[in-house]
């Protein structure tokens, strides 16, 4: 199964994407520059962390118009599967594939250490090897990963299971000290309605091996093989 | 044709830049300070004056230069 890592001027994980993907056993991912116009071949696309644009005007405003970013609207809305981590998750945000924006840190420190977040939904094609209420460690990296959305877009959130991730304590707890950066709601991941694109602060990508701090993210990546595999999300 | 864009964060929004510029702002001796909002001035020279540019240059306000969910903008066409 192959993965597409999209590779923005700036990205700065992609290489994270990479290797983190082909560490896990039959997927296979690889780059595709954002001048690129199809994403044909691929069963899922991976928007990676960093700073692309330099972050300029806003984090994603400019990557969002890149030329690949067509081909990434419409096989989204085809419902193949689309992860955006990190700056990814910024460009979904930008290009209105995820509701919501992502706003500088409450502290406004850049913060970059190792966070806990709780599976909230877990029969999502991204989360399906975790139970409701499973603490993974993943770590984080940013500057503008605040989550801020209306009171009615939060409501609806809500409502429709969109909150996949919460930022928690190591029990599990939803309380504002685990919450690193001010997000609404402790929130650190969300998806869209159709439930195949997801957007995320945290790394995944940087937790795929135990020997580097945690193993936590790859049942990310594995879930969405899983999906793929059953049927379950549009294939190549 | 010389317009100038603000772009405000909404109110609903935090802004912990203009929190930490308000407490400088006390600290520096002026209490009277109530609150500071920071937000992003664009100054843009255009060619022409055809009748759809401010309509475009509004478009491009919506879709590049602010974002909606977050910000307000102003749009100020300077007269000469």
């Amino acid at each position: 199964m192959k993965f597409a890592v999209i590779q923005f001027p700036g990205s700065n994980c992609d290489q994270d994407c990479i290797a983190g993907i082909n560490s896990i056993e039959g997927l296979r991912a690889e780059y595709v520059w954002h001048k690129e116009e199809s994403l044909d071949g691929f069963d899922a696309i991976v928007l990676p962390g960093g700073f692309s644009y330099g972050d300029y005007l806003r984090c994603g405003a400019i990557a969002r118009f890149s030329p690949i970013m067509q081909s990434v609207l419409k096989e989204a809305r085809a419902g193949k599967l689309v992860i955006g981590i990190c700056n990814g998750f910024q460009i979904l945000c930008e290009v209105g594939l995820l509701p919501g924006a992502l706003v500088r840190n409450r502290s406004l420190h850049f913060v970059c250490e190792m966070v806990n977040v709780r599976v909230e939904v877990a029969d999502t094609a991204f989360t399906r090897g975790y139970p409701v209420g499973a603490v993974l460690r993943i770590p984080i990296a940013h500057g503008e990963g605040c989550y801020f959305a209306d009171e009615a877009t939060l409501r609806d959130l809500n409502a429709y299971r969109q909150i996949i991730l919460r930022y928690s304590d190591p029990q599990g707890r939803i309380v504002p000290e685990a919450n690193p950066n001010g997000s609404i709601e402790n929130i650190a991941g969300i998806c869209n309605r159709a439930g195949n694109v997801f957007g995320l602060m945290p790394h995944p990508d940087r937790a795929c091996e135990a020997r580097l701090g945690s193993a936590d993210g790859a049942k990310i990546f594995r879930s969405m093989l899983q999906t793929i595999s059953a049927g379950e999300a549009r294939a190549a | 044709m010389k317009v100038k864009i603000v772009v405000t964060p909404k109110a609903a929004v935090l802004d912990p830049q203009g929190a930490a510029v308000r407490d400088a702002m006390q600290h520096l001796g002026m209490p009277e300070v109530r609150e500071v909002r920071v937000g992003k001035y664009l100054e843009i020279e255009v060619d022409g004056k055809n009748g759809d540019i401010e309509k475009r240059l509004h478009d491009l306000c919506r879709d590049l230069l602010s974002n909606p969910v977050i910000e307000d903008y102003e749009l100020i066409e300077e007269s000469k």
